[in-house]
């Protein structure tokens, strides 16, 4: 498989399933060019509502269209979707309406638009309210499995994609398991643990790593919330050393997650690599690079954390 | 006539409001009071709705957006039978399903979370929208506080509301209540950020307008009437008193979030009932359930 973004797998994903859920319906805020499901629209302009660029009414109108049985996707960037946090707290998370809300150009990588476009704080918010689980996928092959689990799971969930490509990292066959994370890569020194864009930078952080004899184990997790404790813990008790890496702000989102898990089940000495501050426009491998998220800088980071 | 009997069924939940806001000692009299004749509108004769089947998938909906006056649709939801009347005094109590604002997910019947002002048309508008999709014969009505509209997301669902669907599933079922009590928590609503001309406003928006006196119920009959042989959404403006009902609560910011004390809620039965004062232990002789309710209510106060 050639690399893919998640929003484009994801717009492929949905028109594939659409043909056999006529409950699928999707609402964009003038951003379906963007999000990807341009493409749904023109199948089945019947289902497909743009609603301008008024995102808290979409949001609600969602959750609507979801109490009639429709299973509504509601789709913008990251930053602004959520940014209508309280209209998913209460006429989604609260409401318990079957809406399935996607954030797409999620983080950094996105890169010349700058901060006011970057999903940063998506995870945070969204990982704070309850019954609302938060995937975000690594690649072509887990988007279209996360999108199909999504469709039959009864719920809100908040989908977080990316505009960029991403590389493939899961294996031909893979099976996307809610709350289950994957092992891509065993290792006995430290584990490292991705979501999303990053995953394929700790592969890559993992190999420059081996070279200098340090056993990196990689985990994509997917599953943001619910974490999946049991790999979680099975992985820090035989490294003794965790570290996180995502675009995302350093604070609420993975990294904070398994901060916490650890925490109260297996304290682990660990480092959270993540966006710090507001983002700035740049190239997203120059901006990957300042904030440490890309191999080079994730290998670095955890050659300094275990003191090699 | 119609009207005598929804007249009765309208003073007899105001009682009920009191008398849930006394037990619970807090919430919000004035809003209940001014949209409770709208809601006994809605849910004695005009709903197509079965209490004991709250999720008939082709029930009318109403989305009470104002969730700060639930206790009025408590009311009228315990009178039309989705729970008993005695569950009412457990308004806002620890376990109870009468959540302080409505919580689909606590009670069969309630359509919505709301209460967070604003949300309600947008999720309107997608239940319309639903129905409409899979041609089911149900109506959405929603009812929205004066000072809610001063919400931006309202706006963005007014702008939404007139061409979304269209044609071939333009929202040819969806009526919308404005309860223009003209007050909201601070003060006058004209004082704090005057909505008008609010008729105005919405026209300009694409809606069709009615503008009635939200106490009458031959008024608010025919708005409905018309609103469901109108093309496309429509709002009526109705005029109401904050507090409607008790003297002492009427036009008075005060009573907007306050629940009534035991003695000030037995005077305030008392002027639901029409009862002057000189006549009230006459009356609550011949009137053994109004006497059981005035001790209810006074034994709260002696505790």
């Amino acid at each position: 498989m050639p690399a893919k973004a998640s929003r484009a797998a994801f717009g492929e994903a949905l028109l594939e399933l659409a043909a056999k859920d006529d409950r699928i319906v999707t609402l964009d805020a003038d951003l379906s060019k963007s999000t990807m499901t341009a493409a749904f629209a023109r199948a089945y302009p019947g289902r497909a509502f743009n609603l301008g660029i008024a995102e808290s009414n979409m949001v609600g109108l969602g959750a609507g269209l979801a109490l009639t049985g429709k299973i509504p996707f509601v789709c913008s960037f990251a930053c602004f979707v959520v940014g209508r946090f309280e209209t998913i707290r209460i006429s989604v998370a609260y409401t318990n309406a079957n809406v399935k809300i996607v954030g797409t150009h999620a983080g950094i990588a996105i890169g010349e638009d700058g901060y006011s476009q970057m999903g940063l704080e998506d995870i945070a918010c969204m990982r704070a309210l309850p019954n609302v689980p938060v995937v975000q996928p690594a690649d072509e092959l887990e988007t279209r499995q996360a999108i199909a689990w999504a469709v039959e799971h009864e719920g809100p969930v908040y989908l977080r994609l990316t505009r960029q490509n991403l590389e493939p990292v899961c294996p031909v066959g893979y099976r996307f398991r809610f709350g289950g994370w994957l092992v891509l890569r065993p290792g006995t020194d430290v584990t490292l643990i991705g979501t999303g864009g990053t995953v394929f930078n700790c592969l890559e952080a993992a190999k420059l790593l081996a070279a200098e004899g340090v056993s990196a184990e990689v985990i994509d997790a997917a599953c943001i919330k619910p974490l999946d404790e049991e790999s979680l813990l099975a992985s820090a008790g035989k490294t003794g050393h965790v570290v996180t890496a995502e675009d995302h702000s350093i604070a609420g989102g993975l990294g904070g997650a398994v901060a916490e898990a650890l925490g109260e089940a297996l304290p682990t000495p660990m480092r959270r690599l993540g966006v710090q501050g507001f983002g700035e426009s740049g190239d997203a491998k120059g901006l990957y690079a300042k904030h440490g998220l890309d191999p080079a800088g994730i290998a670095g980071s955890v050659r300094k954390f275990l003191n090699r | 006539m119609a009207d005598a009997r929804l007249e009765t069924i309208a003073r007899e939940c105001r009682v009920q409001i009191i008398r849930m806001l006394t037990h619970a000692g807090s919430g919000h009299p004035g809003g209940s009071l001014s949209v409770i004749d709208v809601l006994t509108a809605l849910f004695f004769g005009r709903l197509r709705h079965d209490p004991r089947r709250p999720d008939w998938p082709d029930r009318d909906r109403v989305v009470l957006s104002k969730g700060h006056a639930v206790p009025a649709l408590y009311a009228v939801m315990a009178k039309t039978g989705y729970f008993p009347e005695s569950r009412l005094v457990t308004l806002r109590k620890l376990g109870s399903p009468l959540q302080g604002h409505p919580d689909r997910t606590a009670l069969p019947g309630i359509e919505a979370a709301t209460g967070s002002l604003g949300q309600g048309l947008s999720i309107s508008l997608g239940l319309a929208l639903g129905l409409r999709l899979r041609q089911a014969p149900a109506r959405v009505y929603c009812i929205l506080g004066d000072g809610e509209i001063q919400e931006g997301q309202v706006w963005e669902a007014a702008m939404a509301a007139p061409k979304l669907g269209g044609p071939a599933h333009g929202l040819d079922n969806l009526t919308v209540v404005l309860d223009y009590n003209k007050i909201q928590l601070d003060n006058f609503v004209a004082k704090i950020l005057d909505l008008e001309p609010v008729l105005a406003k919405w026209q300009a928006f694409g809606w069709s307008v009615l503008e009635i006196d939200g106490h009458d119920f031959e008024q608010i009959n025919k708005a409905l009437d018309q609103a469901e042989a109108t093309v496309g959404p429509v709002i009526v403006v109705a005029h109401t008193v904050k507090g409607r009902g008790v003297s002492f609560m009427e036009n008075d910011p005060e009573w907007h979030g306050k629940a009534p004390k035991p003695a000030e809620a037995i005077r305030a039965i008392r002027d639901i009932l029409g009862v002057p004062e000189a006549e009230w232990s006459g009356h609550l002789a011949r009137h053994p359930e109004t006497k059981a309710l005035a001790d209810e209510l006074a034994a709260l106060g002696a505790k």
